[in-house]
């Protein structure tokens, strides 16, 4: 039989051995020792059951509110313990973490890719579509069919490589301008056509301004009504969104390309600023594509009369596009790859022109 | 061709200046690429007259000018030795830029040993202006003070140079140039046809036209007792200020008949030649003969031959032979005025290896009814400075005959240009053009002799376009057609080359552009060239044949910026190859390439293996729309690829892409001197996608039940391919068995010799009930006998 004196005693010693336990494996030692099943607190209550109902009354609220402020002494301590074990922890075990880490290899994108695709996004936003052809091409595609007659002069321009051939046959050749596109468009799709034609051409010269392999890209249009005025719109258009200003002056100057008639090549005011090239302002002109009217001999090479129809045709170098947009002042890295170079001047892959974001 | 601006005013009565002339050109057609204005050179001088010249009191050579000049009376030191009081010299102010010596004059008076100088007294050499003498300019004549160097020098003639296409052969001429000029309103034609010099005696010398389709008319007149010498100044001048040396009043005369009217001549020394000459086809080796530039040339029977019963005389339109050339001695000769059809020329001179002016002008056409004004303007010149006496003018053969007239419906100018000048604007532009015109519903207009380009109404239109100017054609704006949504024209094939690019540079490899010829040898080591793919004319020996790979410039580069120094490069390209030559022989891969250099980090060092390009080349496959899953490897490549280290990806008998080390013994053949590890991705071998009326995907069904991880291990023989055994797996029960890993191989302690530990972990993921151990455990039982099929065994 105890009596609530005895309790006091208890009390007192088992919170001044909780109050000072050293660690958690010595707190949880002492709880088991008090509140476990076989605990000093728990072996007086089951005394509780020999009692009679009025020291009943007494000692179970007694033994109940011991066994209460025990457990948040226990409680309390254990977040103490464990706040220490936690501090030294958080002291011990730390890393230098200005210590560099190694990323991921940054990959680009070439220049005349993007120039590429700006073409294609301005471009779609007419109506155009890409088309493609071959790079190994024969005379009649690459010339007679675009009204160079053969044995004329107006193949000298062109510096061509030829493909060896068997006895008899007729050299194949590397296609000198993207123009041959534009045949195998008309002879494939009845009009109306609206193409741009990006890609890889050939002329055998190799300075400081020529490189034997190049880009461009041609553009077509054929139907019923579309005329010099359009083609003029249309080009003035693109050169102002490609250049992304709205001060464009651009002159046509009479020239003379064998599958177009009238013929122009397009001028467009600008100043140098570095390497690249300010458009719109300055006291120079600056020669960036020619075009002209598709020839009715084009037309009728690809079979579709030229009384019914007509449209414009236009070509243009996109290296030097590329070099005058964004002011490369060589052209011959571009075909030297060296990865500081195309750091410097390419693109990042998570990027993609569109008319919604801009085009670079 | 050049010109210069007084010569074309001999043609032009204009008004223009300088620039507006150059405009004018520009906006006819003839594209101006410089333009040498000496007064503008030489703006900075003027004419001064020096007063008074003493001996400069402390140097002996020097002398102190007191010099009249446009900026009062100057005192000048000078070293001249021809420095004298009342000569009329060249004065350069303070702080002017001397052409000659490259540097500008100090802004301040110069001290020179104790005497101010306050400006300079220029030679001609300081002015580029001509060789020096006797020291300074000694201008003869009587110029103020104050006129301009350049005119005082006679330099104030600008010289033009310019582009002339090869559809324009008249303007290879001033007198053509000066007559599109003034159709274009840049001012009036001058110059007309040339009057007949008579002649005092028959031509004693027969033409005859032996091959008339090379050369259908020939003119001809002998001038006897002319003196040949020095052509006169003004003759010289203008030959200088193109570029042509003047050599003597004979051969002079025919350049300058030529760079003026565009009309090719020659002269023969008529001591030289028989009384009967041939225009016929070449006969091989008994016609080899010597050319003015002293070259040896032998016609054969496709080439046009002057001829007379004894020996050839020259290349018809081509170049003349150096026996019958007339020399300083020449009194008497025979002036050639003939037509060459343009194709025989061409092909003439290609095959001969010749380039001529007179060349450059009959393969391009020469106006055939030209001839005589040609001639007659030569005679006139040959008799005013030469003396002698000329014959009658003898013409053999017809001019060939005229384009048919061209039928012209004026309406149709303004659906090709989109503006319509009005018919009667037309009428002037064609008639000032030299076009007949003969008005009706539809036109009836003929092409004046020197217009053979003009065939048909669109060579009418741009003539009309051209003269209007393209400027006034107004800018009509061009959409997209009307009425229907906006489709995106990108095939599938080039957004998959879009998608593939970024892909690979996100991988970290930097996009590059290589040339799509290689070397045959280079081509060899991967595949071979392709049928039909060898240049017959390269631009480098190491450039001679279409590449069969991306790789070969990729590899060769990665070594290149290795030599410069740099580390760990990765590069890609997407891009042709080239199997034969036919329109479908060209296909567009993507393939990277990266060298094995060991990661330096202070976390983890690995050196990147086979395994790193493999992931490279299967997420990009991935991102072009081949699931990882979905691409089955197989390890028998071809021969550039290193056997056991590489494979090849597909699906099914399609071969997607090739992955792996590149063939010790390829890098080696290309002086490679690392490890490179390579992919090549071959995109027009994907199949494409099916078109799909609905863009909605599927509805997603997720499971409730949680899936179950079980792992085993298996022991294989070392040969066995992994992929076999996950296969076999796999295939227990495609439902349930949603994902099996390899996560661990082990060889070594406890595995027998020859053989490997696989560790894999299989998920089991359960759709409808809850998987019961004896469930797993029948799956299991069924994994490690499948596994046996293929030789794996259980490790214990």
């Amino acid at each position: 039989m105890s009596a609530p004196s005895d309790l006091e005693a208890l009390e007192t010693r088992l919170s001044v051995g909780i109050k000072a336990a050293p660690d958690l494996a010595a707190l949880d030692a002492l709880r088991v020792n008090a509140l476990g099943k076989k605990g000093e607190v728990s072996l007086k209550m089951r005394e509780l059951g020999k009692m009679s109902p009025e020291e009943r009354q007494v000692m179970g609220p007694a033994l109940n509110g011991l066994k209460d402020r025990l457990n948040t002494l226990v409680t309390c301590r254990k977040t103490v313990l464990e706040d220490a074990v936690l501090n030294a922890a958080l002291d011990s075990e730390t890393v230098d973490v200005t210590r560099p880490v190694s990323h991921q290899a940054r990959g680009s994108l070439h220049p005349v890719g993007q120039v590429m695709e700006e073409l294609a996004v301005i471009f779609a936003d007419m109506g155009f579509a890409v088309a493609e052809g071959p790079d190994v091409e024969d005379d009649f595609h690459n010339f007679t069919a675009l009204n160079f007659p053969s044995n004329h002069p107006a193949r000298d321009a062109h510096d061509t490589f030829f493909l060896k051939s068997a006895e008899g046959e007729t050299s194949k050749l590397l296609r000198t301008h993207t123009s041959p596109v534009q045949i195998r468009a008309m002879m494939n799709k009845k009009p109306p056509i609206r193409i741009i034609a990006p890609g890889r051409v050939y002329r055998r010269d190799w300075d400081q301004t020529h490189t034997p392999m190049f880009h461009q890209v041609e553009g077509l249009v054929i139907d019923e009504d579309t005329h010099m005025g359009h083609l003029k719109g249309c080009l003035m258009d693109f050169v102002s969104t490609f250049f992304e200003t709205d001060l464009v002056e651009a002159r046509f100057r009479p020239h003379h390309f064998p599958f177009t008639e009238p013929s122009a090549e397009m001028d467009v005011r600008y100043e140098s600023v570095g390497n690249a090239v300010k458009i719109g302002s300055g006291d120079k002109w600056m020669e960036v594509l020619g075009c002209g009217m598709v020839h009715p001999n084009v037309i009728r090479s690809c079979e579709l009369d030229p009384e019914i129809y007509q449209g414009f045709a236009f070509g243009m170098g996109v290296d030097r596009l590329t070099m005058l947009k964004y002011g490369m002042p060589d052209l011959r890295p571009f075909f030297e790859p060296d990865s500081r170079w195309l750091s410097h001047y390419g693109y990042s892959p998570l990027l993609q022109a569109n008319l919604a974001t801009g085009l670079s | 061709m050049k010109l210069t601006y007084s010569w074309l005013k001999k043609h032009l009565a204009t008004d223009l200046s300088l620039d507006q002339l150059e405009e004018a050109m520009t906006m006819a057609g003839l594209e101006i690429e410089n333009i040498d204005n000496p007064a503008g050179r030489l703006a900075a001088f003027t004419v001064a007259h020096v007063k008074d010249a003493r001996p400069h009191p402390n140097a002996d050579r020097l002398r102190v000018c007191m010099v009249e000049t446009r900026d009062g009376v100057k005192q000048i030191v000078c070293g001249a030795p021809n420095a004298r009081a009342g000569m009329t010299a060249i004065y350069a102010p303070l702080g002017a830029y001397i052409p000659g010596l490259d540097l500008a004059l100090d802004r301040k008076p110069r001290n020179i040993r104790g005497v101010k100088s306050h400006g300079m007294l220029c030679s001609p050499r300081e002015l580029e202006s001509g060789e020096d003498h006797d020291g300074i300019a000694d201008l003869s004549g009587d110029w103020a003070v104050g006129t301009p160097a350049a005119e005082a020098l006679g330099l104030d003639d600008p010289i033009i140079d310019f582009e002339v296409t090869p559809n324009r052969p008249d303007w290879l001429g001033v007198h053509g140039i000066a007559r599109d000029l003034a159709a274009a309103g840049a001012g009036m034609l001058k110059t007309g046809r040339v009057p007949a010099v008579s002649g005092g005696f028959p031509c004693p010398v027969t033409v005859k036209l032996d091959w008339a389709n090379a050369c259908p008319i020939f003119a001809g007149r002998v001038i006897k007792g002319v003196k040949n010498g020095p052509s006169p100044g003004w003759l010289q001048q203008y030959l200088k200020a193109i570029g042509i040396h003047p050599k003597n009043l004979l051969v002079d005369v025919t350049n300058y008949i030529a760079f003026d009217r565009a009309r090719p001549l020659h002269v023969y020394d008529l001591d030289k030649i028989g009384e009967v000459i041939y225009v016929r086809k070449g006969g091989g080796k008994p016609d080899a003969h010597e050319g003015l530039d002293a070259k040896i040339y032998t016609p054969e029977p496709e080439h046009c031959v002057i001829a007379d019963d004894e020996r050839p005389l020259g290349l018809g339109g081509i170049m003349g032979g150096a026996y019958s050339g007339c020399s300083d001695e020449t009194t008497d000769i025979f002036l050639e005025s003939a037509w060459f059809d343009p194709g025989i020329i061409r092909k003439s001179a290609r095959e001969l290896g010749i380039d001529s002016d007179a060349k450059h002008r009959f393969e391009r056409g020469v106006d055939p009814e030209g001839l005589t004004d040609g001639i007659e303007l030569a005679t006139a010149i040959i008799l005013e400075y030469a003396g002698g006496k000329a014959s009658d003018l003898t013409v053999s053969g017809q001019a060939p005959a005229r384009p048919p007239d061209i039928a012209f419906d004026p309406s149709r100018v303004k659906r090709i240009l989109g503006f319509d000048p009005g018919e009667s604007r037309i009428k002037t532009i064609l008639t000032s053009l030299g076009f007949g015109v003969i008005e009706g519903d539809i036109w009836t207009v003929s092409a004046p002799s020197w217009r053979r380009d003009c065939l048909q109404a669109a060579d009418l239109i741009e003539e009309i376009a051209r003269i209007a100017g393209f400027d006034s054609l107004p800018a009509a704006p061009f959409r997209r057609p009307e009425g229907g949504r906006f489709r995106a024209p990108a095939t599938e094939l080039q957004n998959r080359i879009r998608t593939a690019r970024r892909a690979a540079a996100h991988r970290g490899y930097q996009e590059a552009i290589t040339w799509s010829f290689c070397h045959h040898d280079q081509a060899g080591l991967f595949g071979g060239t392709g049928e039909g793919l060898e240049l017959a004319n390269p631009i480098s020996s190491e450039l001679n044949v279409m590449r069969p790979s991306v790789l070969i410039h990729l590899i060769t580069n990665i070594q290149k910026s290795t030599d410069r120094g740099l580390e760990d490069e990765r590069y890609f390209e997407a891009g042709p190859i080239y199997l034969n030559d036919t329109p479908g022989g060209q296909e567009t891969v993507v393939a990277a390439a990266r060298r094995v250099v060991a990661a330096r980090d202070w976390r983890y060092a690995r050196t990147p293996d086979v395994f790193d390009i493999k992931a490279d080349a299967q997420s990009l496959l991935e991102a072009v729309g081949v699931p990882v899953k979905n691409q089955q490897v197989t390890t028998e490549v071809r021969d550039w690829w290193r056997p056991g280290r590489a494979g090849v990806l597909r699906l099914g008998p399609r071969v997607l892409a090739e992955f792996g080390e590149i063939h010790p013994r390829v890098l080696k053949a290309l002086d490679i001197d690392s490890c490179i590890l390579a992919f090549e991705v071959f995109l027009n071998a994907i199949p494409m996608t099916r078109k799909k009326s609905l863009k909605a995907r599927t509805a997603l069904q997720l499971p409730d039940l949680m899936p179950v991880r079980r792992d085993f291990a298996f022991l294989v023989e070392n040969t066995a391919a992994a992929c076999d055994l996950i296969k076999a797996v796999k295939s227990v029960d495609k439902h349930l068995i949603t994902d099996v890993k390899l996560f661990d191989v082990y060889e070594g302690q406890g595995v027998p010799e020859n053989q490997i530990s696989l560790a894999l972990e299989a998920t089991l993921q359960p759709t409808r009930t809850p998987l019961t151990d004896k469930d797993i455990e029948a799956v299991s039982a069924k994994i490690i006998n499948a596994a046996e099929k293929v030789g794996a065994v259980l490790r214990g």
